[in-house]
């Protein structure tokens, strides 16, 4: 009846697990308690959780990954306080069956559920705003990518309580994460984990890329596009020609587990290097499209903090495609150690160098950006600067990693991990904080407390550093990834530094929790009447602060690059009060739909039972999901109207701010 | 998505470029997302076919696909196939011009042609595990079945659309969310006509020799 | 721990053993460590020699472009300059240009499998993979050993390694290049210790619960100390056979050093194809004519 599923999944006698687990679901079951208690439910189904608007899917996007940076970090306090302690003989408090889930769990919680749903988050928010049109191509179908995303995480921290993660790392490897090495259900856990937000991945990325192409305001043609657009386009471009192959090779590793299939066992004439290779095609293009929006959250707070156009427009968006198309012709260099040979080594260490071409020509530009300018020390220019700094150093041991002969002696040491982590905390998360202070404000209509956002910057700055920079050091004398315990007892405090910026790194985080309670208790200083907070340049800080569901009342015509910047400088020029003058019309905006909601609920029955063998279960959810794609496709009102009266309310509520 | 747009001309009367006319009308956008998601697709079934291609040889000491494959039975299915792709062709003709009964004909021919591909597969299917031909048999196995299957999966997942838009098109008639689903699963059959294309060219043609 | 004068004496000690003892890559002990370590080098310096000035930039830049200097000039609308685009094109370009160089002509002159120029004939070391140990057969003096790796000081070795299941990765630090050891496959290796000693290796790819004991020590000899451990190991303890390669190969873990007096004829290419399926010989000419084409 219930397949693999009994009491032993529970993890009565583990006391770490239970405690974590017991700690996990009572604040679960608190904050739903208390949803309750005060009758939220009602706003919340309504207003949000149905809500097919692409700023409130942005801000769930950027919730959800804002918690899941919680969960990811308290497996990193764990991971470094175990290495801290276990050497010489020690082993610590983790023991490895429980160690080896942490460093798995935590590697795929921060790219797919921390990173990702961050980039994605920011993207949903800013890009039909930056664009000038009032949603994404299909809103719904934003919707369920949401909530596919969601499943996802949901399936993750449910193999916290019921079961186990997989004790693979974040790319489970053949074949040890085939059935006959990984027998348990924690790689399950991760594939259809990862299946579910894969495809909801997928489809975020075909919705924003056919915004881009298909949906921009009258005149903006693609080289009038804000940089972050761009990227946006590059990031989703990615998305959709790598995430298929991430489906396949994923399908194809289930049907070895599921159904005793041969693709990447090490008997019937399976290949497990074929996964590495695969998974790699898919790996190092997912890189970029976590650090591609990032370059453009750069490159959008520096112009504006500067009080200047990019420097370099056309560089930018070459250096964008560039990176966009390279990205597909490197994989190899993540196993430069498989014996593929010197020719073959050696083409895919160059083509990886050339990535950093256009990568350094956009530092560059970013300086000059600066240059001349009349720089703000906001705290969104602290995290693009800190950025710069720290990802030319992280860049420069990415080259270094990708000359063959070196990788050769520090594949994956902790080297290694220093620079991944060099890059994705010093240019991802850096970007991701910029992009959350930087837009914040277009999102809720009031901006962020300063200090404790700069606060927040400097520990994660410096708890970088600290944690970091003896990783690097650690590689050099040796000290490979993934080590439960270690005999060389030269190497502790290293660890014991490197634990220590991780405490630095938490100062970090409680300081933007901090902040966000800070900046809405003191909301009422902290306005942002006029929608321009930082005397911005593109589009989205065009309209009211938040925007109205349909972001603008009427589409504005696109003139230049820079768009709002030039119209703010020709108003002022011409003087013009039309307000009055402006004919409004009514609006269709599309209505909100619990069908991602609902899709992802059964989604997570089927994944579940997938994972448990619970094979009736699994025909409920496919039915289920069926049923509720039935019930979209038979509604017969998609749109409502948005009467003229409404919109020319509260147009006219901004323009009257913005007059005084 | 239908806020108003101001006339596709500049200030200065100079026409735009096709890039500055606003956002594209529904019907486009609709067809080009789901050009895209196709595009996906078949990223995925390059995946698989590369997977196909390594292991190709990989038979394990087990039979190999000269041994198995039955052209007169994937002739068969070729041209089920591409008829089933000219027949949804003629039925975009027929809901062009918003002819319910032509419609429903296309798609039943379509639907019966489809079927007709899925049972033969189903059945070459069924003769290769019943010769020991399993999938668990060697890699060269496994991959054959999960690309061809994956097609036939696909095919399936066609059939039932294709059904459930017959069920709109009798409940709802050819309104605009309706013609645009029909257009989409149009570009779907074809696109599912390309692989079968490549599939056939690269399984069967030259695995076969 | 969380006393200041404990951080405190935790950090000079970090400080002190970093400036002091080095180990791992950055003490080489042959040929192959000592020439990654120059080219992890002297890529780092080309590297270095434009990334600091490009740190110390940006920030200079930053501070002197301060909202809050009225010195520094202000260009709202300065957004473009093809002299400064072609510089900024070619510092990235340049550098990588030589990057480039040196790492296509080091990946060549390091090619794990490439001989170690040397008169000396080189020792053959079949090295598999297992969990949670490592397997070291010397094939042509018929001893093997678990979980240690004795060799001659300043003669070539030369690895051929595979895995009985999991894959690895075989990495002695300060011996030079590591490789993956995978199932039914083999990849071969060339290292060298030129001077007797001591050094640790391990396995540098994440294997399963047991992967953090999978360490073993290089002990490099004198070459009549190893001809004597040779002489020493032979026909002592038991035989490398099929029998007792499939005791071994179940997973154990921090396992101790012990060896085998004799190994088994071709006993490694039967970990490597554990069960080839026997081949008629009208499949054999057809996968021949596979072949030629």
């Amino acid at each position: 009846m219930l397949g693999k599923l009994t009491w032993d999944a529970l993890p009565f006698n583990e006391p770490i697990d239970m405690a974590v687990s017991g700690l996990m679901i009572a604040a679960v079951l608190a904050i739903l308690l208390w949803l309750t208690a005060k009758g939220h439910w009602p706003y919340l189904w309504r207003e949000w959780l149905t809500s097919v608007d692409h700023k409130r899917i942005g801000v769930m996007y950027c919730v959800l990954a804002l918690v899941m940076l919680l969960r990811g970090f308290a497996d990193a306090l764990m991971m470094r306080s175990q290495q801290a302690l276990a050497a010489g003989g020690a082993q610590g408090y983790l023991p490895p069956e429980h160690y080896d889930q942490i460093f798995s769990a935590h590697g795929t919680i921060m790219i797919f559920f921390m990173a990702m749903p961050f980039m994605i988050g920011l993207m949903n928010f800013a890009v039909p705003l930056q664009l000038g049109v009032r949603d994404v191509a299909f809103p719904t179908l934003n919707s369920v990518s949401l909530w596919l995303t969601a499943s996802g995480v949901l399936l993750t921290n449910i193999s916290l309580v019921v079961g186990e993660f997989a004790r693979t790392g974040w790319l489970a490897y053949p074949p040890l994460s085939e059935l006959r090495f990984s027998p348990g259900v924690g790689v399950d856990y991760y594939l259809w984990s990862l299946q579910i937000s894969g495809v909801g991945t997928l489809l975020s990325g075909i919705n924003l890329v056919t915004t881009i192409l298909k949906m921009r305001a009258p005149g903006m043609s693609y080289m009038r596009m804000p940089v972050f657009c761009w990227t946006s386009l590059a990031a989703n471009l990615l998305i959709v020609a790598a995430f298929p192959i991430l489906t396949a090779t994923f399908a194809m590793l289930l049907l070895d587990r599921y159904l005793g299939f041969h693709f990447f066992t090490i008997d019937g004439g399976g290949n497990p290097m074929m996964y590495i290779n695969l998974i790699w095609a898919w790996g190092h293009p997912e890189v970029y499209i976590l650090i591609l929006p990032a370059f453009g959250v750069f490159s959008e707070v520096i112009a504006t903090f500067s009080g200047k156009p990019l420097f370099g427009y056309r560089s930018m968006v070459a250096a964008t495609m560039a990176i966009c198309v390279l990205s597909f012709v490197v994989w190899l260099h993540h196993f430069f150690t498989m014996g593929a040979g010197a020719d073959v080594n050696g083409f895919f260490g160059v083509m990886t160098m050339i990535i950093a071409v256009p990568t350094g020509v956009k530092v560059y530009n970013w300086l000059f950006t600066m240059y001349g300018g009349r720089v703000r020390f906001t705290a969104p220019i602290y995290w693009s600067l800190g950025f710069m700094v720290t990802f030319v150093l992280g860049g420069m041991t990415g080259v270094l990693l990708a000359v063959p002969p070196a990788d050769f002696v520090l594949h994956n040491s902790l080297f290694l991990i220093a620079h991944f982590h060099n890059v994705i905390i010093g240019g991802v998360l850096f970007g991701a904080m910029a992009g959350y202070t930087y837009w914040f404000p277009k999102a809720f209509g009031f901006t962020l407390h300063e200090g404790w956002g700069k606060a927040s910057f400097w520990c994660w700055f410096i708890g970088f550093y600290l944690a970091f920079m003896p990783l690097y050091w650690l590689g050099l004398m040796g000290m490979t990834r993934r080590m439960q315990h270690y005999d060389d007892a030269s190497w502790q405090p290293f660890l014991v530094v490197a634990a220590g910026g991780a405490l630095v790194i938490l100062c970090g985080i409680l300081c933007t929790i901090v902040q966000l309670v800070v900046s809405i208790r003191d909301q009422a200083g902290s306005r942002d009447r006029t929608g321009d907070p930082w005397n911005g340049r593109t589009l989205e800080w065009s309209t009211a602060s938040p925007p109205p569901s349909w972001n603008f009342a009427m589409l504005p015509q696109v003139e230049g690059e820079d768009a709002y910047w030039h119209m703010k400088r020709r108003a002022r020029e011409e003087r013009t009060e039309h307000a009055e003058a402006l004919e409004y019309g009514a609006i269709e905006m599309p209505v909100n739909s619990s069908t991602g909601f609902i899709t992802a609920f059964f989604a997570v029955v089927t994944g579940f039972a997938l994972i448990w063998h619970i094979w009736w279960m699994v025909w409920l959810g496919l039915f289920g999901a069926f049923a509720t794609t039935l019930v979209l496709a038979w509604r017969d009102h998609d749109e409502m109207e948005i009467p003229a009266d409404e919109v020319a309310r509260m147009d006219r509520a901004h323009r009257a701010e913005l007059a005084r | 998505m239908s806020g108003a747009v101001a006339a596709a001309h500049g200030d200065h009367g100079v026409p735009r470029s096709a890039s500055e006319d606003g956002p594209a009308p529904k019907r486009i956008i609709v067809a080009y997302g789901f050009w895209i998601f196709l595009l996906s697709d078949i990223v995925m079934f390059s995946a698989i076919f590369a997977t196909y291609a390594v292991l190709a040889q990989a038979t394990n000491g087990g039979p190999t696909g000269r041994q198995l494959f039955d052209y007169t039975n994937v002739a068969i299915e070729t041209g089920c196939l591409l008829a089933s792709s000219f027949t949804c062709g003629m039925m975009s003709l027929a809901i062009n011009e918003e002819s319910r009964l032509w419609t429903y004909v296309g798609a039943a021919v379509t639907f019966g042609l489809g079927a007709v591909f899925l049972m033969l597969e189903l059945r070459e299917f069924a003769d290769m595990i019943a010769e020991g031909a399993t999938p668990q048999r060697s890699a060269f196995l496994s991959a054959f079945f999960t690309l061809v299957g994956c097609h036939g999966l696909h095919v399936a997942i066609g059939l039932l659309w294709l059904v459930v838009m017959m069920v709109q098109v009798w409940a709802k008639g050819f309104r605009a969310s309706v013609q645009r689903r029909l257009l989409c699963f149009s570009l779907f059959w074809h696109a599912l006509d390309i692989i079968w294309v490549a599939l056939f060219s690269i399984v069967y043609l030259m695995g076969g020799r | 721990m969380a006393r200041p004068v404990a951080v405190g004496t935790v950090v000079a000690i970090a400080v002190a053993s970093a400036l002091g003892g080095c180990s791992g890559v950055l003490d080489p002990q042959g040929p192959i460590a000592s020439a990654e370590k120059t080219i992890l080098f002297n890529s780092l310096g080309i590297m270095l020699a434009i990334v600091v000035p490009t740190i110390l930039a940006t920030l200079g830049v930053a501070w002197w472009f301060r909202a809050a200097n009225t010195r520094a000039k202000y260009l709202p609308d300065w957004e473009y300059s093809g002299r400064i685009e072609m510089v900024v094109w070619a510092i990235p370009a340049m550098t990588v240009l030589l990057l480039g160089g040196i790492g296509w002509v080091g990946s060549h002159d390091l090619d794990p499998p490439k001989p170690i120029s040397t008169t000396l004939t080189p020792v053959e070391v079949e090295v598999v993979s297992l969990d949670w140990k490592w397997l070291f057969i010397y094939p042509d003096l018929g001893i093997a050993s678990v979980n240690r790796l004795v060799v001659p000081a300043g003669t070539p070795i030369r690895f051929e390694l595979s895995s009985d299941g999991v894959m690895n990765s075989f990495f002695v630090p300060q011996l030079g290049s590591q490789i993956y050891t995978m199932a039914g496959m083999t990849t071969h290796l060339q290292l060298q210790a030129d001077k007797p000693g001591t050094y640790p290796g391990f396995s540098a790819q994440f294997s399963g619960d047991g992967f953090s004991d999978m360490h073993f020590n290089v002990d490099a000899m004198t070459p009549d100390k190893f001809t004597a451990w040779v002489n020493a190991t032979r026909g002592a303890g038991a035989t490398l056979d099929p029998a007792s390669f499939a005791a071994l190969a179940k997973p154990s873990q921090a396992v101790p050093v012990s060896t085998y007096g004799s190994v088994a004829q071709d006993m490694f290419q039967a970990i490597v194809h554990p069960n080839v399926p026997p081949v008629a010989p009208g499949q054999a000419s057809h996968a021949a004519m596979h072949m030629e084409k």
